[in-house]
């Protein structure tokens, strides 16, 4: 694999000090006049708590945005279903938190891949997510004092976490959508909802707009703009089965990547350990049940291989508490790959539990003893109910039955320190792009980012950009690579419609889950990866020759919807497959089987993997081109993650 | 509030295991201004433990290859907390669990040779996008009127340096955690946004940061709810029965209260 030219890496990160880069960054970064920014455009895609922060925060500075969403509002981005929390390091606990400890935490929590300068300024920005959103009127959880509440996550030893029951996703994001309501309300923002971005326009090398299908009426309209953002979070669903909503998809990301931004770390996908297991075959996606859980639950599986008892009937004696064995630092709150991998390694030596046998137990017989019940209720009332909805079990008097499920993805598209991509003009932000979470996100450090990236980072970085573009005219969507990219988009519909095949979308799709969960999932070994590529490859020749798509191209038809966006995601499997492929360690949520040590932990390779693998387009059906953004450590000592 | 046939949560789970046959009597409308009609489907096989939403994917995908044209509804999350799903089951918004929404509905709540009638929310303010999806940007409208707080990025201060009641927070969150499903006005007689709107507007005025615009953010969500095409609330409580998260009806209480303030603060 060699660099071709056509791409290259330039991280921008700023010189100095770790803790002085982004101040300095903000003082030296050029800026655009208040009267330039009215005459400047700025298309936002995505309305999640990346999308709308950034969305409001760009139309409050000045700039006239244009929002869309694939949902039939922008209050509905998948954002809303975080439960558990947001981490700030706000050290209201005064247990020894700090930026410095948040950044550490993080980066160590990554696996040492992500870029140090990145994850600080996360960390820097952290108090101010929770003092935005207070001021907006989220209501964060509160002690009997008036003053912000916090819980501890996993992978963390001091309490950070910020929350509002367990729906602290949908309390941010209607803070974010609120404030995005305020700017279209002041006719700042204009919003397109049932629209989907299917084109990226460049002109000259640079991004200037979309095509979106307008979902109601199957129309492709034109939209210009001086920059592009893309905050369409990640790519979980290539799995078919995951905790994503079932519309998310890596349909914008992977045109903007097509179009030329270099695509990174596809291989590390999290997979969180604590999920309703799958109960047939109809499956169409599987519920997360909050981190949260696990301070007070306790994992464990029965000692005896095939137990078929009752968990009630199975004493503590003959209980395996797994993770309390194995890491009695951190015990049931190890991070959610360690966690993930154990349940997974419990139900491959026949110690799962439930008809399936793919299953393990969250207990909270002890904390329910401990604290009452009711207390019990007070914390995860809304959990618990929600997994009795799901499986018609009452988890307060028979333990809940938990697995792993494809959750959050840490790859996505490139970007620098400006959280722009290899496309001038195009930027990314919050799961959408790839840059703070290295190859293992801890818990509740989505939120942080997306809200982080949309809020405090991307107003500022942005700028550097467009203080190049105040000579810019209003992009003419009657340009020539307007028309181009309108009769490619209609091109491919009409490709898709016209195959007029027997299976229907979700039977390639599901069939596309089944090969990546298999061989591209918890963990992963070259035979199989070997094995998956060849099987990508012919499901994406018989969705080619088989698919049948009902209804009509011209109006609002949700098969089609699927079709285009599983096209897409079967394109992305096989990048997947080729990046877990190349990387041969084990770090973070990307597992090879070849690389672990006989207690069966990952084995990284620093020498010579700590690097980004960013990926250029070449065609479907052909293997991507690598460049490599080697990681540079000057503030963390790289060491074997322990949790023990 | 007492309701019949209401099913308590922690439900028997009696038909968790068997195969079920099911007749759906569903709405089928080509687009807003088409005629729509009741179409008969039997579905064999069904089981307790698959979702309503999974119920009407197993359809769809026979539909499919059998060349017919599937249902089309709105849903996302499918773990009830994006609202994005609707549909009026046997008469009641998300069907007959309480506080439950239509993805989290399962067909454990149902009994083999069932027949069940599936319908879109019906509102003037609601138009049909197709089948049983429907069209609530109505609801995105009323908020940008008023339903938020306007403070820029910038200029928060420290989030501790207002201390809340901790009852108020509460509060406060209750009325905060509606979905925006639309099930408040799909269940009332007048298609009237009360519930809807008063939630937002209850979960701000409760806040001391929702103080400075109380009165005109207020006035401001009614006016826009009536320019919507909603109806007026009569008062029979069925929006909070209906609604799957649980808002309470004393929300609206406030909202009237609100708005009877807002237009005593004379403008001067």
């Amino acid at each position: 694999m060699s660099n071709s030219n056509s791409i290259t890496l330039d991280p921008k990160i700023p010189s100095g000090s770790l803790e002085g880069k982004w101040t300095k960054y903000k003082g030296d970064v050029p800026l655009v006049s208040p009267n330039n920014k009215l005459r400047l455009d700025v298309i936002v895609v995505g309305t999640g708590l990346a999308g709308a922060s950034a969305a409001s925060s760009l139309a409050e500075l000045g700039y006239n945005v244009k929002a869309f969403c694939f949902q039939d509002s922008a209050r509905r981005a998948h954002s809303i279903a975080a439960q558990g929390g947001i981490n700030a390091a706000k050290n209201y606990r005064n247990d020894g938190d700090s930026i410095y400890r948040l950044f550490y935490d993080t980066i160590k929590g990554g696996d040492y891949r992500s870029r140090e300068a990145n994850v600080y300024r996360l960390a820097e920005v952290s108090a101010n997510i929770i003092d935005q959103a207070v001021a907006q009127g989220v209501p964060l959880a509160r002690e009997y004092g008036g003053l912000l509440a916090n819980r501890s996550f996993g992978g963390v030893q001091v309490s950070r976490t910020f929350y509002a029951r367990g729906q602290t996703g949908q309390q941010l994001l209607l803070g974010a959508y609120s404030g995005l309501a305020r700017q279209v309300g002041a006719g700042k923002v204009e919003l397109y909802a049932r629209h989907e971005m299917v084109e990226l326009v460049k002109i000259d090398g640079v991004a200037r707009g979309i095509i979106a299908r307008n979902l109601m009426t199957g129309k492709m309209e034109r939209f210009g703009a001086h920059a592009v953002v893309i905050a369409t979070g990640g790519y979980g669903n290539v799995f078919f089965l995951s905790t994503n909503a079932m519309g998310s998809n890596v349909s914008a990301a992977w045109k903007a990547h097509k179009a030329g931004a270099a695509f990174a770390n596809p291989c590390y996908v999290q997979i969180h350990p604590t999920c309703i297991p799958v109960s047939g075959h109809y499956q169409s996606k599987l519920t997360l049940m909050s981190e949260s859980l696990r301070n007070d639950g306790r994992v464990w599986v029965p000692k005896k291989k095939g137990d078929t008892r009752a968990p009630n009937e199975i004493p503590h004696q003959e209980r395996d508490y797994y993770l309390e064995r194995r890491y009695p630092a951190f015990g049931n709150l190890v991070p959610r790959d360690v966690a993930a991998r154990a349940a997974k390694q419990a139900c491959d030596d026949g110690y799962g539990v439930g008809k399936s046998k793919l299953a393990v137990y969250l207990d909270f017989a002890t904390a329910i003893e401990r604290l009452g019940e009711a207390e019990v209720s007070a914390r995860y009332g809304n959990l618990f109910e929600m997994y009795e909805k799901i499986t018609g079990e009452n988890p307060y008097k028979t333990p809940m039955r938990i697995y792993p499920a494809v959750h959050y993805t840490m790859g996505g598209i490139w970007v620098d320190y400006e959280l722009q991509t290899t496309v001038p003009g195009l930027f990314a932000i919050g799961e959408a792009n790839f840059s703070d979470h290295g190859a293992n996100r801890l818990g509740a450090s989505a939120l942080m980012q997306g809200l982080a990236d949309g809020y405090f980072v991307l107003p500022y970085t942005i700028g550097s950009f467009l203080s190049t573009q105040i000579r810019e005219p209003k992009i003419d969507t009657k340009h020539d690579a307007f028309v181009k990219a309108e009769k490619k988009a209609n091109d491919d519909i009409h490709r898709l419609m016209s195959i007029k095949g027997k299976q229907s979308v979700d039977d390639f799709h599901k069939r596309l889950g089944k090969v990546i969960w298999d061989k591209v999932g918890m963990s992963r070994n070259e035979k199989g990866l070997k094995e998956a590529k060849k099987e990508v490859e012919e499901i994406r020749q018989d969705f080619n020759a088989d698919l049948r798509i009902p209804g009509r191209a011209d109006a609002f038809n949700p098969e089609l919807e699927k079709a285009s966006r599983v096209s897409d995601f079967i394109e992305l499997g096989a990048l997947m497959v080729q990046d877990a492929l190349n990387r041969n360690e084990s770090c973070g949520g990307h597992f090879r089987e070849e690389y672990q040590s006989s207690e069966g932990e990952a084995l990284r390779n620093d020498e010579e993997y700590a690097y980004v693998a960013a990926w250029e387009h070449t065609e479907p059906g052909k293997d991507s081109t690598l460049h490599k953004e080697p990681l540079l450590f000057e503030n963390v000592e790289l060491k074997t993650r322990s949790y023990k | 509030m007492i309701i019949s046939g209401g099913r308590t949560l922690f439900s028997s789970g009696e038909n968790k295991d068997k195969s079920m046959n099911i007749t759906l009597k569903i709405w089928r409308q080509d687009g807003p201004d088409s005629k729509g009609r009741f179409e008969t489907y039997e579905l064999s096989e069904v089981t307790g433990d698959m979702s309503f939403l999974e119920m009407l994917d197993v359809l769809n995908d026979k539909l499919i290859k059998e060349g017919s044209d599937p249902v089309a509804f709105d849903h996302d999350c499918r773990e009830g907390i994006c609202g994005m799903c609707s549909m009026v089951i046997d008469g009641r918004p998300h069907g007959p669990q309480r506080h439950t929404t239509t993805c989290q509905l399962h067909m454990r709540s149902f009994k083999d040779g069932d027949t069940i009638h599936i319908e879109p929310f019906r509102a003037n303010a609601f138009p049909i996008v197709k089948d049983l999806a429907v069209n609530r940007s109505a609801f995105d409208r009323i908020i940008q009127k008023g339903g938020y707080i306007s403070v820029s990025t910038g200029q928060a201060m420290d989030g501790n340096s207002i201390p809340i009641e901790k009852a108020n927070a509460d509060a406060a969150f209750n009325s905060a955690t509606c979905i925006g499903c639309g099930a408040c006005v799909a269940a009332c007689k007048n298609a009237s946004a009360m519930l809807f709107v008063s939630a937002k507007v209850s979960h701000l005025a409760l806040l001391p940061q929702g103080q400075a615009e109380r009165s005109i953010r207020a006035k401001a969500m009614v006016e826009q709810m009536d320019k919507e095409g909603f109806g007026y609330c009569s008062n029979t409580g069925a929006c909070a029965v209906e609604c799957p998260v649980g808002i309470d009806l004393s929300n609206i209480a406030r909202l009237n209260r609100e708005y009877f303030r807002s237009h005593l603060k004379a403008e001067v």
